[in-house]
């Protein structure tokens, strides 16, 4: 298969681990903005401030997949923004879960630090953040340059 | 739901997340089994959309939220078709990942469908 023509097409090529992680983020953006776009119709004045919130986490994380797919040139600004977003939001909410349970004790993405969604939210931005921070942008690109002709070659050897 | 069923399905969702977790253990891209667990699981959820539509007429309704359950059962179905589907056209070890990503995820929403079911 000519490798740089789907490089081109695809944008950066993305590694085993980078995969995994699109993935999860992927089936976490759907469940939690299909989840908030639930409490909102059907539920919205138990917890409105709690059920906003949850959208917005839920659009981010959308934002945050496709930057995380995409991550050249501005994406990757958008990457960090959103995996930043996403870490301080769920520190924050996860906190004043505890402190302040009137507000925000309601089924979110973020309360109690995401225990609803096997804390995966907590982990997943220190693990996005691991991941662009080791693939920086130009380095990443060399190596892509790299690993593209590395698969090429044992592709035709095999 | 069926209370079996859904128990079933969960069983074969863990099962077909384990082939997974093995043939991706081994260094090779999805095979045959992996793909067959993957289009059973599939296969499953399509007859859960079956049963579920069937079912309040059968004397069997849910006690919870028909909506938030439709949106969990619309959701799992798509997902091992979306994923079997990215594992064909790129055939690589951690297309085993993901499918064990996908295939976990499933049996958390056929739990918490149980549970909205009642």
């Amino acid at each position: 298969m000519p490798e740089t023509e789907r490089d081109e097409r695809r944008g950066p090529r993305t590694s085993g681990l980078g995969r995994v992680l699109i993935t999860v983020y992927l089936i976490l953006a759907i469940g939690a903005t299909l989840r908030a776009v639930y409490q909102i119709v059907a539920k919205f004045d138990e917890a409105p401030l709690a059920y906003t919130l949850s959208l917005v986490s839920g659009l981010v994380y959308i934002v945050a997949t496709v930057a995380l797919i995409k991550r050249a040139g501005a994406w990757r600004t958008v990457a960090w923004v959103t995996l930043i977003f996403e870490f301080v939001g769920v520190l924050v909410v996860g906190t004043l879960s505890l402190l302040v349970p009137a507000l925000f004790a309601h089924p979110s993405v973020w309360s109690w630090f995401g225990a609803g969604y096997l804390m995966v939210p907590l982990v997943l931005p220190v693990l996005g953040m691991v991941w662009l921070r080791r693939g920086g942008s130009r380095t990443a690109v060399v190596a892509a340059a790299h690993e593209g002709t590395h698969v090429s070659r044992s592709e035709a050897g095999a | 739901m069926i209370l079996w069923f859904a128990v079933a399905q969960i069983i074969v969702a863990v099962l077909a997340a384990l082939v997974s977790l093995i043939v991706f253990a081994r260094r090779s891209a999805p095979n045959d089994y992996v793909l067959g667990a993957t289009l059973l699981v599939g296969a499953l959820l399509l007859a859960q959309i079956v049963i579920a539509i069937i079912a309040p007429f059968a004397g069997n309704p849910a006690a919870g939220d028909p909506l938030e359950f439709w949106m969990y059962l619309i959701v799992a179905a798509i997902l091992p078709f979306g994923a079997g589907f990215w594992a064909l056209i790129d055939r690589k070890p951690s297309a085993n990942l993901v499918l064990l990503v996908v295939h976990l995820a499933i049996a958390v929403m056929l739990y918490r469908m149980l549970v909205i079911w009642g």
